[in-house]
């Protein structure tokens, strides 16, 4: 199976500090993979990686069955090509109605002469309707996003990146502040999404990940420590050395 | 005394070449005309005569000549010289001998305008060298710098052997080489003298060579060589236009005048009759070529003069050849002044660069002063405060006051130092306090707010001060320069404010990494939330260093107000170089701001230097660069790196 | 359209107001009306829609786009200078032409450019036409070039800054040295504009030598209302769509919008060159109407205060913009003017002359800390329009509402 995604002997420092240390990861084009690890194991400089918004010292960033050099493309760039990113804390744009955040995520032409003579069309508003109805703010469409409750926001960012369409999903922390019924249903969309594109969330919780019940990959300072099913790396005694035991 | 007196005959009977001595009173009765109406013009010959006549006594004559103590008495037109006595005149014969007594309106005092003086001060020269007297040796000296002369040669020479000051004998022998360069009449004596120096950088001796390689245009037909030292051919077209090529021609009276278009338009003009100008009707002539028909048939004509067509010129042009000649016949001499110049050129090349580095470290401690304050609010603290530089004016206008009320300078200084940074820091801490405070988390509100007080203050100024710049004198020991030689000097002032900057920067350096105040100020700075948890207040901290910095700038307002004039728009004036400063030096870093100061002021005097009568383009230019310079370093010389930088 | 106006409620009412003052100006003025008002008042009237103008610019740039630029006064300024090139040139012809046609014989070409070149640069020692000057001749080139050189220059300018992401504080101060360096070089004798004279007599306007001031003063009003109501309509739109969206989202969080896929520094680069194009323009109809220009029109103060303008009137919102530049530039050319009553107190007197500008910086602080929204703000009061609740204080458009940024963690 080839991989959609593929990282191989990644480094990257900040004034000395190996944030990165040789990293390698790979996953599938319809694959959801949970990354775990202990805080500045560099889950988000991963992410930062991947997305482009920094740029390594060393290493290889392939994505596609082309597989395109993700390296040298500005972050804009990769999300064109398919990669979209759900960031920790709901990040919408406050100032400006659900509909309209929608619609900017939804995707179309992106350059700004095409965005400047772009109207909606029927299609474009009925996809936005559909988009919030699967996320639950179907009555909200007309509010200020900025107005909503955090669950809602994390909600609709996930709307967001759902109206993108990338075929790459790096989700960090989904789970915070949810409630134990928006948790079942944030896992039921993440298992949901995975069967058609690569999803890669970045958890704490491990409850979350266990209900996932997909492939975890352990990092740990920089690097990857561990990989396979949660029971397999939770019964690896350096996991627990670094991470669970103590 | 004995010695002295004898080096002096020596040297008298040496400088008029031996035994032939002619008595000074036989001189000027042979020259009594020239001498009653001295005139500048033609009383050299005399003067000459008088000096290298070989009587001891042709000095006591001139001087008193020059001195206007030399008469003539009226009952039998002799010379003589005058002392004055009470109301009379005591008389002595040019020969020394006294000549009794005369009443003041039986003696015709001689009055030699200021330009005959000069020349008998001239011809004076050769015996004040060997005056007993220091100083009037020395200022026998400066005579011959300032108008050096082919006749003082000699003298100079002859007085060397009897100069026992040590100082004043070696600038003798020096004076003795310039003048042999200029006016010896043995080629490979003054070649040697031009080697001597080897790559000297004194102006005297520049002054020396330079008139050696005065050259002369001259003009030949094609072909032909001139006469004398050819210092280069000149080809029209490269080294000289074919425009400055005909005018010489011209002048040389080898061709007519060029018709200009002014003169074409003049004789058109004269000649119209009945609406038609040779033939052309009036109408036409808007048409250059139709002027020149017109001009062709009035010449046929013969009623405007002959002028050169362009063909004519060129053809005159090109049937001549152009040359620069040495005034100076021998080449040997000439090619050992052009190569002892190129060994000066390269020397004071070098030492003008050095004179350059010396500015621009000055320009660069000025922009350092003026950017350290905003360095620690804007870098520091990620604060911007446009009102920065109106607190530099306001420290230069704390100075003023305080030298109204205080008249020594000195000490006016010492009491306005700290004053200005009382007054700025105060200033400084109502702001943060009023303004500030509230934006900490929105840059470009504080950006607009602190302008509003920018503009507030600066207005303030004007209604209090007035528009027209005030003066910051500084104490005398601060006045002039340090002169390392005629190329190298850099002002006290300006060395006064390198060295402020250093403390500054020592100071910073201490305060930042050796106090509570910078222990506390880093940790608020990097992370407020932590550091207010440890029991940190960062409202006390933020207060304090915006204080800090204000107080800052306005010492540094002292500093360049002794360096300019104070004027409302002093702090306006550095506060874009002072944010170039610190954004190119790199934000957050004192060591940024400094290679940032230096980076800005060096390029701005090489800039100055590359343009020298342009200051203005040469802060475009150096705008321009540091936009550009952005781009390949946005976060400055000396960045942050990774996440601490943040995005 | 009717959707258009739905986004933009503002439009009929602001181009209502614009009509009804026209009309109004239209009945008062000395060459079509009344005369109740100066010509001079005219031509104040025409160039505060001019300066309304930029205002909308710099308010789409920074209260849309939330790039402060210190530059904006620069296009404007530079605008002013292509069609003054244009105006000194053929008007200076007229006069030479005249001059030289008392001559006996008629002039050749190359004596009436000498002539010209004469008049414009013996000020600065010079008779030399300079390079830059080759198309002053001709009214559609320079015409061509107000829109032109703004903007180029906004475009390499943009395109530098831009694409070293270049942001926030950082980029004012670059803007501002770009203004700076610009006037600087004006200000020279030989950048071929006539050093600190500047360029004069734009008022007169070639060909149109018989008609009165009273006259041209109103047609340029006309014009400047015509070019402002031209421009509200255009910005209207493009801050009512998707690209409206976009460049809000810049401005409250320009990463997010990355990772949504749009280039932000094309938009960012479209926008800064949009705007100065319209500066351009404003320029070029406010500088006949001043009648001269010079250097200092650019100084780095001058985009400051329009910062001042737009912050006052508030910024996100068009009409306030306008609000804004009408209301201080009109109070400012009152204070200035002297014609503002002196306050005596009982240790001197206030003078306002002197004193307005104290004033003015003032206010400003006191509406940046108090009142971000501006006299718009006003409006909300009247119509009732309330913003979504927020976490604390409002931020304004810099930070954006959004505080919570991952990245900072």
């Amino acid at each position: 199976m080839s991989s959609l995604l593929e990282v191989s002997g990644v480094s990257v420092s900040f004034d000395g500090f190996r944030a990165i240390n040789n990293l390698s990861f790979s996953i599938g084009p319809a694959e959801l993979r949970a990354v775990i690890g202990p805080n500045g194991a560099g889950k988000t400089t991963f992410m930062d990686i991947v997305t482009g918004k920094t740029r390594p010292d060393a290493g290889r960033v392939l994505f596609g069955e082309k597989s395109i050099s993700l390296l040298k493309r500005s972050e804009a760039e990769i999300a064109r090509i398919g990669v979209g990113r759900k960031f920790q804390r709901p990040t919408v744009f406050e100032d400006q109605s659900v509909a309209d955040n929608l619609m900017m995520a939804l995707k179309s032409a992106r350059g700004p002469f095409r965005v400047l003579f772009w109207r909606p069309g029927p299609a474009d508003h009925e996809k936005v309707e559909a988009l919030a109805a699967e996320v639950g703010l179907a009555d909200q469409l007309a509010r200020k996003s900025g107005e909503l409750s955090h669950g809602q926001k994390q909600w609709l960012e996930i709307g967001m990146l759902l109206a993108q369409e990338p075929r790459l999903l790096l989700v960090d922390e989904p789970a915070a502040g949810m409630t134990l019924a928006e948790r079942e249903h944030t896992t039921a969309l993440l298992v949901q999404l995975a069967k058609t594109r690569a999803v890669v969330v970045v958890e704490h919780d491990m409850e979350f990940v266990r209900r996932l019940n997909c492939k975890v990959t352990v990092l740990h300072e920089g690097s990857v420590l561990a990989e396979g099913s949660l029971d397999h790396v939770t019964a690896d005694p350096q996991v627990i050395e670094v991470y669970l035991g103590r | 005394m004995l010695r002295l007196f004898l080096a002096v005959l020596a040297a008298l009977l040496l400088a008029t070449g031996g035994l032939r001595a002619e008595p000074v009173g036989q001189i000027l009765d042979t020259n009594r005309a020239l001498i009653q109406k001295s005139s500048r013009l033609t009383i050299g010959p005399v003067i000459d005569a008088l000096a290298t006549s070989g009587d001891d006594r042709a000095e006591a004559v001139l001087q008193a000549w020059g001195d206007k103590h030399l008469g003539i008495r009226k009952s039998d037109g002799a010379f003589v010289l005058i002392t004055r006595k009470g109301g009379d005149y005591v008389l002595t014969a040019p020969d020394g001998k006294a000549a009794g007594t005369a009443k003041r309106s039986d003696i015709d005092a001689l009055r030699p305008n200021a330009g005959v003086r000069r020349l008998i001060d001239g011809a004076l020269v050769q015996f004040q060298l060997n005056a007993p007297k220091r100083a009037t040796r020395a200022a026998a000296l400066d005579i011959i710098d300032r108008h050096p002369e082919a006749g003082q040669l000699k003298p100079l020479e002859a007085s060397i052997p009897g100069e026992f000051d040590p100082g004043l004998r070696s600038r003798k022998e020096r004076m003795l080489r310039l003048l042999t360069i200029r006016f010896g009449d043995d080629g490979a004596a003054r070649i040697k003298a031009i080697e001597s120096f080897g790559a000297d950088t004194g102006l005297d001796l520049r002054g020396a060579l330079n008139p050696l390689l005065d050259t002369k245009r001259v003009v030949t037909r094609a072909g032909e060589t001139p006469p004398g030292n050819v210092a280069r051919q000149l080809i029209p077209g490269k080294g000289i236009g074919d425009a400055a090529a005909y005018d010489l021609l011209v002048k040389a009276g080898d061709a007519p005048a060029r018709l200009t278009p002014v003169a074409r338009k003049q004789a058109l003009e004269a000649n119209i009759e009945g609406g038609k100008v040779g033939g052309v009707p009036v109408p036409d002539l808007s048409d250059p070529e139709a002027r020149d028909r017109a001009y062709s048939a009035l010449e046929q004509a013969g009623k405007v003069p002959q002028a050169a067509t362009a063909a004519e010129v060129a053809a005159a042009v090109a049937a001549h050849a152009y040359w620069d000649v040495y005034a100076e016949p021998s080449k040997e001499v000439t090619d050992a002044a052009r190569a002892a110049l190129s060994k000066i050129a390269l020397k004071v090349d070098g030492m003008e660069a050095f004179d350059l580095l010396l500015e621009a470290l000055s320009l660069a401690s000025i922009y350092f002063l003026a950017a350290i304050g905003l360095a620690l609010t804007f870098g520091v603290m990620g604060v911007i405060n446009m009102a920065h530089g109106e607190f530099i004016m306001m420290g230069a206008y704390t100075g003023y006051v305080v030298q109204q009320w205080i008249p020594n300078y000195t000490v006016s200084l010492l009491v306005a130092l700290p004053l200005a940074f009382a007054v700025t820091f105060a200033a400084g801490v109502a702001m943060e306090r009023l303004v500030v405070r509230h934006l900490y988390k929105r840059p470009l509100e504080t950006l607009l707010a602190t302008f509003g007080v920018s503009i507030a203050l600066q207005q303030i100024a004007k209604n209090i001060f007035g528009t027209q710049a005030r003066p910051l004198t500084s104490p005398a020991w601060l006045d002039g320069a340090w002169v390392l030689n005629d190329v190298v000097s850099i002002s006290y002032i300006r060395i006064a404010i390198f060295v402020l900057g250093l403390v500054f920067l020592l100071l910073f350096l201490f305060v930042m990494n050796r106090t509570r105040l910078g222990l506390e100020l880093r940790a608020v700075t990097q992370n407020p939330a932590m550091a207010a948890s440890m029991g940190i207040n960062p409202d006390r901290i933020n207060m304090l260093a915006f204080g800090l910095g204000s107080g800052i700038a306005g010492i540094a307002g002292i500093a360049l107000g002794l360096f300019a004039k104070v004027t409302s728009e002093l702090g306006q004036d550095y506060i874009v170089q002072s944010f170039m400063t610190v954004v190119v030096g790199g934000v957050g870093n004192i060591f940024g701001t400094l290679a940032g100061a230096a980076l800005i002021g060096t390029l701005q005097k090489g800039i100055e230097w590359l343009n020298p009568s342009n200051t203005l383009a040469a802060q475009t230019y150096m705008i321009l660069f540091i936009i550009l310079f952005i781009q390949v370093r946005p976060r400055g010389i000396i960045a942050l790196k990774g996440r601490a930088a943040g995005d | 359209m009717s959707a258009y106006l739905r986004k933009n409620p503002s439009v009929l009412w602001f181009l209502a107001i614009l009509a009804l003052f026209v009309v109004a100006v239209t009945l008062m003025s000395p060459g079509t009306g009344s005369g109740m008002i100066s010509t001079s008042f005219v031509k104040t009237l025409g160039k505060t829609l001019c300066l309304a103008m930029v205002a909308l610019a710099m308010d789409l740039v920074w209260g849309y786009t939330g790039i402060l630029s210190l530059g904006h006064m620069a296009f404007f300024a530079i605008g002013g200078y292509m069609i003054g090139m244009w105006l000194m040139y053929a008007r200076t012809e007229e006069i030479v032409v005249k001059a030289l046609s008392q001559s006996p014989i008629p002039p050749t070409p190359d004596e009436i450019f000498h002539g010209i070149g004469t008049q414009i640069f013996g000020v600065v020692g010079s008779s030399k036409m300079p390079l830059i000057w080759t198309f002053a001749g001709s009214l559609p080139a320079q015409l061509a070039l107000v829109v032109i050189v703004p903007a180029v220059l906004a475009f390499v300018f943009g395109w530098l800054a831009f694409r070293s992401r270049v942001a926030g504080v950082y980029l004012s101060i670059l803007t501002q040295a770009m203004t700076l360096a610009l006037s600087l070089w004006l200000f020279q004798n030989d950048s071929g504009l006539r050093g600190n004279n500047g360029l004069s007599g734009l008022q007169n306007i070639p060909g149109l030598g018989g008609v009165s001031q009273d006259w041209l003063s109103i047609w340029f009003f006309w014009a400047s209302a015509a070019a402002l109501a031209l421009a509200y309509i255009l910005l209207a739109w493009v801050v009512s769509g998707k690209f409206g969206s976009v460049i809000r989202a810049i401005r409250d969080d320009e990463q997010r919008v990355r990772f949504l896929g749009y280039p932000v520094e094309g938009f960012k680069l479209f926008v800064f060159a949009l705007t100065a194009v319209i500066c351009g323009i404003a320029g070029a109809l406010y500088y006949p109407q001043a009648g001269i220009i010079n250097p200092a029109e650019l100084a780095p103060i001058a985009s400051i205060y329009l910062a001042v303008w737009v912050a006052i009137g508030g910024r996100g919102r068009l009409y306030g913009a306008v609000m804004g530049a009408v209301f201080v530039s009109l109070l400012s050319s009152w204070f200035t003017g002297g014609r503002a009553p002196d306050v005596p107190l009982g240790f001197g007197t206030i003078h306002w002359v002197d004193w307005w500008q104290v004033l003015l910086g003032l206010a400003f602080v006191l509406v940046t800390l108090f009142a971000p929204q501006g006299l718009g703000g006003l409006v909300d009061l009247v119509t009732g329009l309330r913003h979504p609740g927020r976490h604390g204080a409002p931020l304004g458009p810099d930070q954006g509402s959004l505080q919570e940024k991952e990245a900072q963690e």
